[in-house]
């Protein structure tokens, strides 16, 4: 088993690889790999006989599709994110479910290696026909990117329990639409999903493309309900990168699961051989929640206040009872005065896995979607933790309920999906949920 | 550009045929079937409703007072399989067609105007009858019979127009409110066709915003809708006195849109007007342009005072269905991707007219698109997006490929 490698076959471990302009162009692959992609969106490619190049096995950034696990989960966190939900139109069938699988599973696998979405590409097919790739990525390397794919809970059965699909005894008990939170101010059309795709890279326009054209493929069976960009990592997954600022200028996610711990791996984010539903042994369960920040009022409060209210010092990121970055916090620690230098309601005591016995390897990225009517910048975190079981969010986000935060966010989007396990030569995305 | 034969050539060719919506086949001379048809002021009698696949001859017999036509149409009732025109009073004309199998209705159009009368059912019975691939041929074909649809939608456009325009001049509000989403129909069948004359679309239908911005006298179909809705008007443009018009505005607003629709139907009935094949088939993925646009239908923006977007947006799908059929049988006529792609486009129209369908039907009524959700909305632009999608390729299968060989 090899928990910690996710499937990487390239570099890019960290930031400073990201995107190297020496990496294998699009245009030279173009009609590269005859991929079984035919069918669908995809109407009218036709073989092109064109001269091809090799691509080289070392091209930075790339990232095998195919694997134990789906990549994307401990892959080193990109710095870009454009995630998508997606539900099923209401003509879908399970027929045409399966079939979108197995045209999004062709398309990714292209897309991660830096090749256009089928072979005769963005440029490659006829002058009368709309190109089968949008063509934004042409030039662009492979830029680490990652697809990684999720089921919600209402793709097994709907809201008022109707099985559309065939699915609803493949349902993991665990996967329930999650309970409402202190706070929680949650918008339908930031919310929930049939289907999910998380596309990483380090290069935005690489991860949009990836989402557009998987979008495109899907027209006529799946439809996107919601989608979030992302920049600026909020994590690290990986001992091998720096810990990243979150808007409110911290540092986020020092005590996360990264992809070298195997064994918090295991008892933390993979799903066991203990759950029933054998379709998901190796899988995963995805929260997302879409969490605004009111950034001018946080900007506002005194550099004190913003230490006390995170825990954790706003320079180097060291808990409040002293030490450096990765010190373990005692939360025991009293100061002179008798009050407990990490505050009762600070939001490192309340989520830390001390607290909290649970860990959760978590993935979230920044965003900024503009201004508001009133000037204010709609920005905050859009948080991703990946679980073994969605009861270690639960517990967790259920502690942080009189954490001083609060004060200073908002939860307007929140989902969950079941990622299923990585696909390996031969089957398509979650194909043993259809066996 | 691909060359067109004028249709009166070819019926003037005598043994020329035409076969339902595939291509002409000028060599048969074979035994024709030939059937009378009398079209008269008040009706249009056609000696028989039934007939076996092959030749047929339309021998149509104009015992009118005016100049009349006669039109074969398609199942749809909306697509032209074959038509000849122009039959002065006391002549006859012969339409003669390669006829397959299938549901057909015939009509006449004595005046050369409005919706035709003594329109009837008319079978084709037996096996589908072999033709020649001359794709040249097919494509000319489609041509005249799109061209042919143009102007049957014009020439209904402009009594029903001049109906509406009575209404709202005599002052019946509640009728005039009525026929407006029925008026509309033919328009937004024909929409880009009538955009190819520069200012008549403008003055036809622009909206509010689009004639200010452009500097414009609004007027046209919006602006008596505005005149109509007047307390939705002045909802939607709080800021802005909007008064109702006078009888005198009234007469001109109204006689000015009967004018330009008017002039719409002269255009398209011009000599020298000239449709060409991807005029057709990009005209077809325009229309549904024009519902997925910020300021058109799926968002509700066309009719903003009236909230009768839903029978435009129907009317947009018939008409690119319409512009589909025309070319349907080249590409599937052009191998096996043509073969997939027709196939995708008959479930997509088919499922988006399914799916339009549960909000009404021009007959009994769609509902007020201020009532349809915003999930609704997602739901239906999604459908939209499954047909677009193929649509965009049909230029390519009807130009861009070779026939099978």
């Amino acid at each position: 088993m090899s928990d910690n490698t996710d499937g990487a076959v390239g570099a890019a471990g960290d930031d400073e690889s990201l995107a190297a302009p020496t990496g294998v162009s699009r245009r030279g692959l173009l009609g590269l790999v005859a991929a079984g992609v035919g069918t669908g969106a995809l109407i009218g490619g036709s073989a092109v006989a064109a001269s091809r190049v090799s691509p080289s096995v070392d091209a930075a950034g790339q990232y095998a599709f195919r694997g134990e696990h789906q990549a994307g989960i401990v892959t080193p966190a990109q710095d870009r994110l454009h995630f998508a939900a997606f539900d099923l139109t209401s003509t879908a069938t399970r027929d045409d479910l399966i079939q979108l699988l197995k045209d999004w599973t062709a398309a990714a696998e292209r897309l991660t290696q830096g090749l256009d979405v089928s072979e005769s590409g963005s440029v490659g097919g006829p002058e009368l026909l709309p190109p089968d790739d949008t063509g934004e990525a042409q030039g662009l390397a492979a830029s680490g990117l990652t697809i990684t794919f999720g089921f919600g809970p209402s793709l097994f059965r709907t809201a008022d329990g109707t099985d559309r699909f065939g699915l609803a005894d493949r349902q993991p008990a665990e996967l329930a639409t999650l309970p409402l939170f202190a706070f929680d101010l949650l918008e339908e059309s930031a919310s929930d999903g049939d289907l999910c795709i998380q596309a990483c890279a380090n290069d935005p326009q690489v991860a949009v493309h990836a989402i557009r054209n998987l979008s495109r493929i899907a027209f006529g069976t799946a439809r996107i309900r919601w989608s979030q960009l992302g920049f600026g990592r909020t994590s690290s997954t990986s001992t091998t990168q720096a810990t990243p600022r979150n808007l409110f200028g911290f540092k986020d996610g020092t005590a996360n699961v990264k992809a070298e711990e195997t064994e918090a791996l295991r008892d933390f984010v993979w799903v066991g051989d203990d759950e029933p539903q054998t379709w998901m042994h190796g899988g995963s369960y995805l929260v997302t929640r879409t969490i605004l920040m009111t950034i001018e009022n946080w900007d506002r409060v005194s550099l004190g206040e913003q230490n006390a209210i995170i825990g954790r010092d706003k320079g180097e990121g060291a808990p409040l009872s002293g030490g450096s970055e990765f010190s373990e916090p005692d939360f025991e620690l009293r100061s002179t005065s008798g009050e407990p230098a990490i505050p009762e309601d600070a939001h490192v005591r309340l989520a830390h896995p001390t607290q909290t016995g649970t860990r959760m390897l978590r993935r979230g990225y920044n965003f900024v979607d503009g201004s508001n009517e009133l000037g204010q910048l709609r920005a905050g975190l859009f948080f991703m933790s990946y679980q073994r079981s969605p009861q270690q969010f639960i517990d967790v986000q259920s502690a942080l309920a009189k954490d001083s935060m609060n004060e200073y966010i908002r939860h307007v989007g929140s989902a969950i999906f079941a990622v299923p396990p990585g696909t390996r030569a031969g089957e398509f995305v979650g194909s043993a949920l259809f066996a | 550009m691909k060359p067109r034969i004028p249709l009166y050539l070819l019926a003037l060719a005598g043994g020329t045929a035409l076969l339902a919506g595939c291509v002409p086949n000028p060599g048969t001379d074979a035994a024709a079937t030939v059937i009378a048809v009398d079209s008269t002021e008040s009706g249009c009698t056609v000696e028989t409703d039934t007939v076996a696949s092959g030749t047929v001859t339309f021998r149509v017999n104009n015992s009118g007072e005016r100049i009349t036509e006669f039109y074969l149409l398609g199942d749809d009732e909306l697509s032209i399989v074959s038509e000849v025109e122009n039959i002065a009073p006391g002549a006859s004309r012969d339409l003669t067609v390669l006829a397959q199998p299938g549901s057909y209705f015939t009509v006449c159009k004595p005046g050369m105007i409005g919706a035709g009368i003594g329109q009837a059912p008319f079978t084709v019975t037996g096996e589908t009858v072999a033709v020649s691939e001359d794709k040249e041929a097919a494509i000319a074909e489609a041509v005249t019979n799109y061209t042919a649809y143009v102007k049957t939608q014009a020439a209904e456009l402009v009594p029903n127009v001049q109906e509406f325009v009575d209404a709202y001049l005599a002052g019946n509000d509640d009728e005039a409110r009525r026929l407006f989403p029925l008026v509309r129909i033919n328009y937004e069948r024909i929409e880009p066709t009538a955009a190819q004359f520069g200012d008549l679309d403008p003055a036809i239908d622009y909206r509010k915003p689009g004639a200010e911005a452009e500097g414009l006298e609004f007027t046209g179909f919006h602006r008596i809708e505005m005149d109509l809705w007047l307390d939705a008007a002045a909802a939607n443009y709080p800021d802005e006195t909007i008064t109702a018009l006078d009888p005198a505005g009234r007469a001109e607003i109204g006689n000015k849109l009967v004018a330009d629709v008017t002039a719409l139907y002269d255009a398209v009935h011009a000599d020298e007007f000239e449709l060409s094949v991807s005029d057709i088939t990009n005209g077809a993925i325009g229309l549904l342009d024009e519902v997925a646009a910020p300021d058109g239908k799926l968002p509700g923006e066309e009719n903003e005072f009236a909230h009768t977007d839903l029978y435009d947006f129907y009317a947009n799908v018939e008409g690119a269905e319409v512009a589909y059929n025309a070319v349907r049988q080249i590409a599937l006529d052009s191998g096996a991707d043509g073969e997939a792609l027709v196939a995708e486009l008959d479930e997509q129209f088919a499922a988006m007219k399914d799916l339009l369908s549960t909000y009404g039907d021009y007959e009994s009524g769609f509902v007020f698109y201020d009532t349809v959700s915003q999930s609704e909305r997602n739901e239906l632009g999604a459908q939209l997006n499954a047909l677009s999608e193929p649509l965009a390729q049909l230029t390519h299968a009807v130009l861009g490929v070779d026939p099978a060989a």
